[in-house]
């Protein structure tokens, strides 16, 4: 963990206004990310995780209230003009979206839109086949349309797509799901290389925790809208200390280990409804160690044994040795 | 897709080869549609003799006194090939005359129709809010108020020059379009590539103008393809009811002549069927070639079979 912290997110939260009511998606998360580092951000579908991303650049929907602290830089993006905001989005942080397949426009060639951003913030010299070949394509794919394209180079195109203005951070948004294994490993093996070569800040976001064992230096899990425990990939990994990441880890099998064949590991029951989040630990519902104190107590993230991990679980002991 | 790639060269050739390859792909694709063909071939036919009507035909062969001792309602003859009107003027001159008032007044009232239209639909669909509400609330008004009654009122106060009638139809005649493209735009606006658009730090104004209008172009080619011929015949009924310049014939004003002349009870065919028919085939030339730019225009329906 070298550098500065290129992001780094303050007790933010998020809340949703709809029809039935305000809904808070994101309940104090804090996060930073350094130069050169990867943050992988787990969690089932719903717990937070897209709407982070989305709000680092405030591109939630009218209406949304975004409290907290983003500071990209040392600039706080929630307190930015448009103008400059306007400036920051691609130039300062960048975003590889979800789907590939949509985020591109089918009525338009390649080459056109991967220097749209190039365009929109007047930037010269950099040419769309330049950055085409940085992401392993021929450059004369630039004269294509989208739908003349597989998936994994639409993923790659998205990729070159977020390097055009060379942004300090990447937010990669589930950028391997709904593609093959193979492509997967090849367009992840492409994030990295790049990552490394340019010294990006990236935050991974991903519910598949196979692929975050591979990319991240550092795991952030979610669940409701708060983080459940973070710290170095591997360690969490390896040993969980919260439970939902221990039932996250688990429902990974492991190859060759057949007792995880016989007896695979899940989690019972889907996430908590945004809306109507449980009082307590947001997990006790679905804790399969759950005590008394679960259900009464707001847990804090508190820090486990001596390196940069923490988890928010009540059955952590803290640095003192005694449950508070 | 293989291009052959030419050497090392600027931007600018490249940007002039890439221009000059779509161009040709273009005629390509529009050749390999023969009812696209045909349909051009009609409209490029009435286009010419409209452009060419002064050569073809002397103006003064349209004046109420250029029949003065020509036989009245005379069938074709070698003199006349489309026979003579009820006053003895010459049929054909007036058809092909007629050809230019009733192509400029069509494409002129569809141009205004398409562009008031998609503005509204666009501003509305995309901005949303206040604005969209008061924008479809004109639009409503324009929708249910009848068009006869408007487009009369408004010919009689602006007076019935060619120019104020293509206006008049164009500005009675856009709210369809404008519901069309609201309900267009709003598909559109929620798709990820606007997002990522907005994420790349673009502009509303960039947004609209890159990604929005191209993906409703189809539509408004589609919308104005289908507004020529309603214009026509717009033209058509006002004309039949005694608008539109007197001293220039158009196909409406033949077929009102025609009607009150008794031509339809005598059977005096070639003076109503050279216009009926000239209104059906330039209203099936522009469809037929709408449908077919259509095709070539959005990528996502090339390389699928001809529908026909």
């Amino acid at each position: 963990m070298t550098g500065s912290a290129v992001l780094s997110v303050r007790d933010l939260h998020v809340t949703y206004h709809g029809s039935s009511g305000a809904v808070p998606a994101v309940r104090g998360v804090s996060l930073d990310v350094h130069e050169g580092e990867t943050v992988g951000v787990a969690g089932e579908s719903g717990c937070g995780k897209s709407t982070v991303a989305m709000a680092l650049l405030r591109l939630l929907p009218a209406g949304t209230r975004t409290d907290g602290e983003i500071l990209l830089d040392g600039e706080d993006v929630l307190a930015m003009r448009a103008g400059r905001l306007r400036a920051v989005r691609w130039a300062g942080a960048s975003i590889v979206f979800q789907g590939a397949q949509h985020a591109l426009n089918p009525v338009q060639r390649i080459g056109d839109q991967i220097t749209e951003a190039l365009r929109v913030h007047n930037i010269k010299g950099t040419k769309a086949g330049s950055l085409l070949e940085l992401v392993g394509l021929p450059t004369r794919r630039a004269d294509a349309y989208p739908h003349e394209l597989s998936g994994g180079q639409k993923q790659r195109v998205m990729i070159a797509m977020a390097l055009a203005c060379d942004p300090r951070l990447l937010i990669a948004d589930e950028p391997t799901t709904a593609l093959d294994v193979m492509v997967q490993a090849q367009v992840l093996a492409l994030l990295e290389r790049i990552q490394s070569e340019r010294g990006l800040a990236t935050i991974f976001i991903t519910h598949d925790l196979s692929v975050l064992s591979y990319v991240a230096d550092r795991l952030v899990v979610m669940y409701a809208g708060r983080v459940a425990e973070e710290g170095p990939a591997a360690a969490v990994l390896d040993d969980p200390q919260h439970p939902y990441t221990r039932a996250l880890a688990g429902a990974f099998p492991t190859i060759g280990d057949s007792a995880s064949r016989f007896a695979p590991a899940g989690l019972p029951g889907d996430p908590p409804d945004p809306a109507a989040v449980p009082p307590g630990c947001a997990f006790h519902p679905r804790c399969p160690v759950v005590i008394d104190a679960c259900p009464l107590t707001d847990v804090e993230l508190r820090p486990v044994g001596d390196g940069d991990r923490r988890a928010a679980c009540l059955l952590v002991p803290t640095v003192a040795g005694t449950l508070s | 897709m293989t291009i052959a790639t030419a050497g090392p060269s600027s931007p600018r050739q490249l940007a002039w080869a890439r221009r000059r390859r779509s161009a040709a792909r273009f005629s390509r694709q529009l050749l390999s549609d023969r009812a696209g063909v045909a349909g051009l071939a009609v409209l490029v036919f009435f286009v010419v003799v409209a452009l060419a009507a002064p050569l073809l035909v002397s103006a003064s062969e349209l004046s109420a006194t250029a029949g003065r001792g020509n036989p009245d309602l005379a069938p074709p003859s070698a003199e006349f090939p489309l026979g003579t009107d009820e006053i003895g003027r010459s049929v054909l001159a007036q058809l092909i005359w007629g050809a230019r008032i009733s192509l400029f007044i069509g494409v002129v009232a569809t141009l205004v129709a398409v562009v008031i239209g998609s503005t509204v639909g666009v501003t509305a669909g995309f901005v949303g809010g206040r604005t969209e509400r008061l924008l479809m609330a004109v639009d409503d008004w324009f929708l249910v108020i009848p068009f006869l009654p408007l487009a009369i009122v408004l010919a009689a106060v602006l007076g019935s020059s060619a120019t104020t009638l293509a206006v008049v139809i164009g500005v009675t005649s856009w709210a369809g379009s404008g519901r069309l493209l609201r309900a267009q735009v709003l598909s559109v606006k929620e798709r990820l590539f606007i997002e990522r658009s907005r994420a790349l730090g673009a502009s509303g104004w960039h947004i609209v103008t890159r990604h929005v209008l191209p993906h409703t172009a189809p539509l408004i080619l589609a919308n104005a393809i289908l507004t020529v011929p309603g214009a026509i015949l717009a033209e058509s009924t006002l004309a039949f009811l005694g608008f539109g310049d007197r001293l220039q014939p158009s196909w409406g004003k033949m077929l009102e002549g025609a009607l009150s002349s008794g031509a339809l009870t005598v059977g005096a065919w070639w003076y109503y069927w050279p216009p009926g028919l000239c209104i059906v085939a330039v209203v099936l030339a522009f469809t037929v070639v709408g449908r077919a730019l259509e095709r070539i225009l959005d990528p996502r329906l090339v390389d699928r079979p001809m529908s026909r």
